[in-house]
């Protein structure tokens, strides 16, 4: 970095600690440590006790109220989009609530689908097809290198302008409508059919793990493995659509045009598929970069011994080069799990009602800004802690174990 | 310890300090007085609102509200330039006033009384509004009643969140909500057909259809009126002397208009022999000594920005984009809420 | 590294022909998606090369703009670059903050240069940021004063971010040391500082600067607006570059250190050279990928109504004349944060090939 100076010698340098003689002296590296810390701790704690004072007598003065008595309050603002029962005249600490829930959703949801996309890309940046690599890298560089807020604002304008109004709405499939008002959805009516249908859906899954089980046991000791992959989608489609079959179809509402807007059905609104676009495509690019490095980690020679034992390109990527190369990955795919889940704070500039934009709100409405941005961070703060003890405990388990 | 170790935290030390430093003090004195120490008003203004305040092309703020600020500046510093525009969102402008941030705030804020119990002090209002719905003609739509189930368009942060949902509880009907904070974010969704209605207040309404529909004709704002909004600039609780200024710098402008006083005629106004006039330019009277200004305020302030009228006309009405009527704003006389109280 | 150990035979590298079906129709799925990613270009392509050129309004007004059948508008652009640049910067005066951006844009490039690192480029740097700050705020050398609070537009954002880094990153630097120390006081400070602020979004500190700082000063102490956003971001960015330290830090062996102190240095000499110098060399590649995420970050003043690049473009947005030209207006931003970042990313990766092949030497 810089050009260093030569170490000085002289008697400036202590060389030897100083002689046992005097316990309580200044020159004590122990003892001048404690007073260290001890002066810091005291100036750290001084310093937010005068936070505290001000803070205290400023809203006094200001006739700001305090504390979190207005979460039993009735809110007196709508939230369209909910994933519990809420209207206005629903308490403050319920509209915290919804927030919460709507955070959590687009962040789970955007998970899942950034890490399909970008391992998807990552892989597409290696791939032999000169276009697809070329697109692949055209897309990681364009999204990476603007802010996502504009590319927010971005999405949500072309969402809302690209798409036709709900009486022209495109009809992708019976039932299916497609319009600025959002992606709507035939959903389950309230029909036993259904109820089955979970429980086969279950079953197929727990005889599918037996049978993974039992696969592996029979690759142990044969070298032959079931061919689980048809076996399991077989099992967890196939046994529900028996009972489907079985019943003769299932109670569906299904969405209708009536007076402004569709009723019934499900909804995927705009806001929340803009929100989720531009997290998911922003944060792909990132999760790309990752997979790509960590794949390129992976020795040559693997790749090659894995070809010499027989493997298939397929096999090879997924039973040797994905299990090494996700060592390196998950780490640092982690951190964007979780700045996807701070990024989608950015919601309140484009309308989707999650907890920051609820707590802005509400912000706004009691005047109270100092418990407002304590909840932003308290929740955000547990999010962040949980998840990363989610990911830290997954990362132990597939840590390499040497000898 | 050696030298440079001590030189070391002494640096750390001068660095917070200069941090410090640059941090300004807002004194115990007046407003007034501080004001005119400074040499310059601060005026807190909405970041961008078409019409009120918003930067043109050459990046100087001009608008209704800016002009509240101007024509204080005025009045009370002599010049209508002396004054420094902080740009605030919805969630910092009271905040701001509050903790001394700035001297007055115009920043389309509606009078309500929780506000004013906040320790806030608000101005006669400079834009008498009210909450309304736009929607499109296709819809067939005449009356805000036949809106049940629509989905509507609405600013958050705002009274017309709390309004809407309060109406719309009273007539028993049900709507969707699609709420932005950034106006023009919102506008984009309610003309990309997004919404069925907007709601806002209706300058706003008219502003936007004059301005921002891709065709102003397509789109009826509809009769009913759901709520009332006086916008109105606000100052800290406790300085009257500062309110009275402010208050009465506004009553000049609107006097000067029933009296026919412009900013291009007000030099000449000075010789006409009407006493009401004479006191207002300070010919005669000592109007301004007992606001603790000077005799000439009134004049400077009317000759920076012209008469309400003039103000409304060059920023919302007629001579600009947006298009807007006087209604409500119009002169006792024509019918309209802008009274004066007598000036002398 | 995407490239193949080998190079092709001669015969392959010759003939067009060959690299074609070598790189886009190699397999059965290979020639499917060429086909595919063909099929859509073919659609797209036409309808946004007549929106952005073929159909654009390059001059006049917005009436112009808003005729049937119009393409981008970038007359919008036209008249509005100046105050989405300059934001309410005096126009007569915007070569001021033009010379401002170019010193430090230039000292950029300048410190692209590895030869050229050390101590005296790193004193320039301090002395060209006064010099820019100088010559936007004036006052001296007969330039007319313009204060901080009519600074906008990129010059705000370049400051923002070129400032909030110098002074977040000593601050990181003093973290990482205290979450690496052996004091358990310290430790605990800074560890929970770090985890504190990088567990929480940024517009949380934000807004925490914008309405609480008000509250937690005394009554009669205000602290500007700029200010305060440069205090959140600084105190943001240093809790990330804490952590970027932290991984050099842990990756010296912990001999140097025991060596260092064999040597008699005391813990400021051992860190300041032998730790930290080789610590930074280590992370310099991530280091240049936290500054290009806090440049993008910093467009997140928008929402405490700073008006940077991106609010003064918001801001132009809202000219009674001039309403409804979003799409433009955001592709300009983009444009312009894509020529800053990705010149910064593609640095970032040459500095990583450069840095790796001297290690593995």
């Amino acid at each position: 970095m810089t050009s260093m100076t030569p170490p000085q010698s002289g008697p400036r340098s202590t060389l030897l600690a100083p002689p046992r003689s005097r316990p309580l002296s200044l020159n004590d590296p122990g003892l001048r440590a404690l007073l260290w810390q001890l002066l810091v701790g005291a100036l750290v704690l001084l310093a937010g006790w005068t936070l505290l004072h001000n803070t205290l007598q400023n809203m006094g003065r200001l006739g700001i109220a305090s504390g979190f008595g207005y979460l039993g309050r009735e809110s007196g603002f709508a939230i369209e989009e909910r994933m519990i029962e809420y209207g206005p005249t629903n308490t403050y600490a319920r509209a915290y609530l919804v927030g919460l829930l709507n955070t959590l959703k687009v962040s789970a949801l955007g998970i899942v689908l950034a890490t399909l996309l970008g391992t998807l890309i990552g892989i597409g940046r290696l791939s032999g097809n000169w276009l697809v690599s070329r697109l692949c890298g055209a897309y990681v560089e364009s999204l990476r290198n603007v802010p996502l807020l504009l590319q927010l604002f971005f999405w949500y304008a072309i969402i809302t302008e690209g798409l036709p109004g709900p009486r022209q709405a495109l009809t992708l499939l019976p039932d299916v409508f497609l319009s600025n008002r959002g992606l709507k959805l035939p959903a389950p009516a309230d029909d036993p059919a259904w109820s089955w249908m979970a429980a086969a859906f279950a079953l197929g899954i727990v005889v599918t793990l037996v049978l993974s089980a039992v696969s592996r046991g029979r690759q142990a000791s044969t070298g032959r493995r079931l061919p689980m992959l048809p076996i399991g989608l077989g099992l967890i489609l196939g046994l529900p659509l028996l009972v489907l079959l079985a019943f003769g179809g299932a109670g569906l509402d299904t969405p209708r045009l009536q007076g402004f807007n569709f009723t019934g059905g499900v909804t995927l609104t705009p806001e929340f598929a803009a929100l989720l676009f531009g997290l998911v495509t922003y944060t792909a690019a990132f999760i790309a970069e990752t997979v790509r490095s960590g794949i390129l980690a992976v020795a040559r020679g693997q790749t090659e011994a894995a070809h010499a034992l027989g493997l298939s390109g397929g096999q090879t990527l997924r039973l040797v080069v994905l299990p090494q190369a996700l060592r390196v990955i998950i780490p640092p795919v982690t951190s964007q799990f979780l700045n996807l889940t701070k990024n989608s704070s950015l919601a309140v500039a484009i309308g989707y009602p999650d907890f920051v934009s609820v707590a802005n709100t509400t912000l706004n409405q009691t005047g109270q800004a100092v418990e407002g941005v304590a909840a932003i961070m308290i929740v955000y703060l547990s999010i962040s802690l949980a998840l990363s003890a989610l990911l830290n405990w997954y990362n132990a388990r597939i840590k390499l174990v040497e000898r | 310890m050696t030298l440079r170790h001590w030189a070391r935290r002494a640096g750390v030390c001068l660095f917070l300090l200069t941090t410090a430093g640059l941090s300004g003090t807002a004194s115990a004195a007046t407003t007034l007085d501080t004001v005119k120490g400074r040499g310059q008003l601060l005026c807190g203004v909405n970041t961008g609102l078409a019409g009120f305040s918003n930067p043109d092309s050459q990046g100087k703020w001009t608008g209704l509200d800016v002009d509240v600020c101007k024509a204080v500046a005025a009045a009370v510093l002599g010049d209508a330039n002396k004054v420094r525009y902080v740009p605030l969102t919805a969630q910092q402008r009271l905040t701001a006033l509050q903790s001394g941030e700035i001297d007055i705030l115009s920043r389309n804020t509606t009078w309500t009384l929780t506000r004013d119990a906040q320790g806030l002090n608000f101005l006669p209002p400079v834009y008498y509004d009210g909450q309304g719905f736009m929607v499109n003609k296709a819809l067939g739509v005449t009356s805000a009643k036949q809106l049940d189930g629509a989905t509507i368009c609405v600013q958050t942060g705002t009274t017309t969140e709390l309004n809407l949902a309060d109406w719309f509880r009273a007539n028993n009907l049900k709507f969707k909500g699609v709420v932005i904070e950034q106006l023009d974010e919102l506008l984009a969704a309610f003309f990309a057909g997004r919404c069925d209605a907007f709601t806002s207040d209706e300058s706003q309404m008219a502003g936007v259809r004059a301005s921002v529909a891709p065709k102003p004709d397509d789109y009826v704002i509809l009769p009913e009126r759901i709520s009332k909004e006086p916008l109105a600039p606000v100052v800290r609780h406790g300085d009257d002397q500062w309110k009275d200024i402010a208050t009465w710098t506004l009553y000049a402008l609107l006097e000067a208009e029933e009296r026919g006083i412009t900013a291009a005629n007000v030099d000449q106004q000075t010789k006409n022999t009407d006493p009401n006039v004479q006191r207002l330019l300070g010919v005669t009277g000592d109007m301004g000594k007992m606001l603790g200004l000077d005799n000439q305020w009134a004049l400077r302030a009317i000759k920076a920005v012209g008469n309400y009228g003039e103000m409304f006309e060059r920023n919302v009405g007629k001579g600009s984009p947006l298009k807007l009527e006087r209604g409500l704003n119009a002169q006792w006389t024509n019918g309209g809420l802008m009274y004066a109280p007598p000036i002398r | 590294m995407d490239r193949p150990a080998l190079p092709p035979p001669a015969a392959l590298r010759s003939s067009p022909l060959h690299w074609v079906r070598r790189n886009l129709f190699s397999t059965w799925y290979n020639s499917l998606l060429t086909l595919l990613i063909l099929a859509a270009a073919w659609t797209l392509v036409p309808g946004l090369a007549a929106w952005l050129v073929g159909h654009a309004v390059w001059s006049g007004d917005a009436a112009a703009c808003r005729a049937e059948g119009a393409g981008a508008c970038w007359a919008f652009v036209a008249e509005k670059w100046r105050f989405s640049l300059f934001g309410t910067y005096p126009v007569e005066q915007h070569w001021r903050p033009t010379l401002a951006m170019l010193l430090v844009v230039g000292l950029l490039l300048g410190s692209a240069d590895r030869r050229l690192w050390g101590r005296p480029l790193l004193l320039l740097w301090p002395v060209v940021l006064l010099l820019a700050g100088l010559l936007m705020q004036g006052g001296v050398l007969g330039l007319e004063t313009v204060p901080t609070y009519l600074w906008g537009g990129l010059p705000l954002t370049l400051g923002l971010s070129v400032v909030g880094l110098g002074l977040a990153f000593p601050l990181g630097v003093l973290l990482a040391l205290g979450r690496t120390s052996a004091m358990p006081v310290f430790r605990a400070l800074c560890t929970v500082y770090i985890e504190l602020v990088r567990g929480v979004p940024l517009i949380s500190i934000l807004f925490m600067a914008s309405v609480m700082i008000p509250l937690f000063l005394p009554q009669d102490v205000t602290v500007d607006k700029l200010l305060r956003a440069q205090i959140g971001l600084v105190l943001f960015a240093a809790a990330y570059l804490a952590e970027v330290v932290r991984g050099g830090l842990q990756a010296i062996p912990k001999g140097q250190v025991e060596a260092a102190s064999a040597l008699g240095l005391s813990y400021w000499q051992r860190t300041r050279m032998i730790v930290l110098p080789q610590a930074l060399a280590l992370v310099i590649p991530p280091l240049v990928n936290t500054f290009i995420g806090f440049f993008k970050d910093t467009s997140l003043v928008v929402i405490i109504g700073l008006l940077d690049l991106l609010g003064a473009a918001k801001s132009a947005l809202t000219d009674p004349a001039w309403r409804g030209f979003y799409r433009e207006a955001y592709l300009f931003v983009a444009v312009i944060y894509f020529i800053f970042c990705y010149a910064l990313s593609r640095y970032s990766r040459h500095l990583e090939a450069q840095l790796s092949k001297g290690r593995r030497r």
